[in-house]
């Protein structure tokens, strides 16, 4: 059997590939999403903090042990906390300056994470098992599906629909969408809106350790895995709307899955691709397909 | 009338957004179950008192004693737990939450205040449309949403900034029954009002505000003798 020339098999493994790539662009994009949200800040770090989630797992693994399901727990505790420092000693400086001054900053954190860990770790990619309960292949009978992708899928789903749901539906998301609104209001109602900021950084910056360690098992461990995948997440973040949580998850998996689709049929354009829908996206919308007009 | 514990006292207060100079000293007393209302021109301090009341201005001295409680050195977040409720000028209703959410937001400061049964017995309109978003009710019903939520919290003193302004006579003439209603209640309110005839029967006493200063108080008894100061200063 063959969809528009392309053997079914090789179809679904490669519509598999982009929903995996899709998770990890939903997950980074939902932390912006969030940040971008309630502090203002486009966070160029984020991809950093990304490649330190994987460097948690590498490290637990190789220094003390200890395996995925621990770093999985870890990661994000430890990268978040370093998130938490960051915000606290650096961007509280400056909410009340324009953008550029939020981006240049988390940029050059960018530059100075990557370059501490260049020089410990060098440029080659480290390898990182499987977790063995996720090992193996089950037979789906008209697809062989890696298990610990299909698992990857699942628990970004989780994380991605388990944020969106504390956001959109609970008291908490409730502050957080009113201090994203008008923040000076929501102090004055007696809501500690500083602490609220710190926490929410901290929050996005631990979704991306959990991306990190998701992903270390299917890439190869570098410094620079966070600049690699960042450009594509900010297009994401661009095509879905600045600081939409559910636009942030859609358009993450959705262009995971055009691009992997973009393998099968025209592979050349598999690099391009997300950067064309987000030239198109915007000239017709201009906040994004989920944004809001301001 | 029992003897009167005073509930606000502002001494010597100066506010400032960046380098302007709003507030240059302003000395006023609220007590316990009076309704008090800051008359003046726009731009003569009055928002600003309010916000400085709450700490949402960039810097200001002086003294704002709270319950008998020192506020001028705390954080926005903490004064609320004062027991103050605020409603600001603009509204401030959420367009990204609903009706509900909008009334349930402000977190509770005091175990004194209303339920939420009791207030959508006071404002049905806002049990018919809890689940809208907060920006599609209409101007009349985010005014009263705005200041629905701050009776949930069980905060005693009141700052309502400009709460009839742009409103239809019969949604006004609603609110003057709701502060009637509070003041029977107990609630200690100070009102920013451009609207004098809506403010007059509510209130207690009035100050009269110009460039950043009191320059007159009076009580409800004196108002008719006062109208002429009022003619000059407000044009009204």
């Amino acid at each position: 059997m063959e969809i528009f020339g392309v053997p079914i098999q090789a179809f679904l493994g490669q519509l598999l590939l982009g929903l995996v790539n899709g998770s990890f662009y939903a997950m980074l994009s939902l932390g912006l999403a969030v940040i971008f949200g309630l502090l203002n800040i486009i966070n160029f770090s984020h991809g950093a903090l990304y490649m330190m989630g994987a460097y948690v797992a590498f490290l637990a693994l190789d220094l003390l042990g200890l395996g995925f399901w621990w770093s999985l727990a870890l990661a994000p505790l430890i990268v978040g906390g370093f998130g938490i420092i960051i915000e606290r000693l650096l961007m509280r400086w400056i909410y009340k300056l324009d953008h550029l001054y939020g981006l240049l900053l988390t940029f050059g954190l960018a530059l100075i994470i990557e370059g501490v860990y260049r020089y410990f770790f060098g440029v080659s990619g480290q390898p990182y098992p499987v977790p063995d309960a996720l090992r193996g292949a089950t037979d789906l009978g008209f697809m062989i599906l890696p298990n610990y992708r299909a698992f990857v899928v699942l628990a970004s789903l989780i994380v991605c629909l388990g944020t969106w749901y504390v956001i959109e539906r609970t008291r908490l998301g409730a502050y957080l969408r009113a201090g994203t609104e008008n923040p000076q209001l929501v102090q004055a109602f007696g809501v500690n809106v500083p602490l609220m900021v710190t926490l929410t950084f901290g929050f996005g910056v631990a979704l991306a350790a959990i991306g990190g360690v998701l992903a270390a098992p299917v890439i190869q461990i570098n410094p620079l895995m966070g600049s690699n995948i960042i450009i594509v997440v900010f297009a994401v973040v661009v095509i879905g709307g600045m600081g939409s949580i559910l636009g942030s998850i859609l358009t993450g998996l959705g262009l995971g899955v055009i691009e992997g689709l973009a393998k099968v049929y025209y592979a050349e354009a598999s690099s391009t691709v997300v950067f064309v829908i987000m030239a198109i996206v915007l000239m017709v919308r201009p906040a994004g397909l989920f944004g809001k007009e301001k | 009338m029992t003897t009167a514990v005073e509930f606000l006292r502002i001494t010597d207060l100066h506010a400032f957004y960046g380098e302007s100079h709003i507030l240059h000293g302003v000395d006023l007393s609220v007590n316990r179950g009076e309704v008090v209302t800051l008359l003046g021109r726009n731009g003569a301090g009055r928002t600003t008192t309010l916000k400085s009341i709450l700490g949402l201005v960039g810097h200001r001295s002086g003294s704002i004693m709270i319950n008998g409680r020192e506020a001028i050195g705390l954080p926005p977040h903490k004064i609320a737990h004062l027991g103050i409720g605020y409603c600001p000028e603009e509204r401030g209703i959420f367009s990204s939450l609903s009706c509900e959410e909008n009334l349930l937001l402000p977190p509770v400061v005091a175990s004194t205040g209303l339920s939420v049964d009791e207030i959508y017995d006071m404002f049905p309109n806002l049990k018919e449309r809890r689940m809208s978003q907060g920006t599609r009710l209409s101007g009349g019903e985010q005014q009263m949403l705005a200041v629905a939520r701050i009776l949930r919290t069980g905060a005693q003193l009141l700052l309502l900034d400009e709460i009839s302004e742009g409103l239809a006579p019969v949604i006004v003439q609603a609110l003057g029954r709701t502060i009637r209603m509070l003041r029977e209640k107990g609630y200690t309110i100070v009102m920013v009002e451009q609207n004098f005839r809506f403010a007059a029967p509510l209130a207690d006493r009035f100050y009269v505000m110009e460039h950043g200063r009191i320059v007159e108080a009076f009580s409800a008894g004196e108002m008719r003798s006062k109208m002429g100061m009022l003619h000059e200063f407000l044009g009204i």
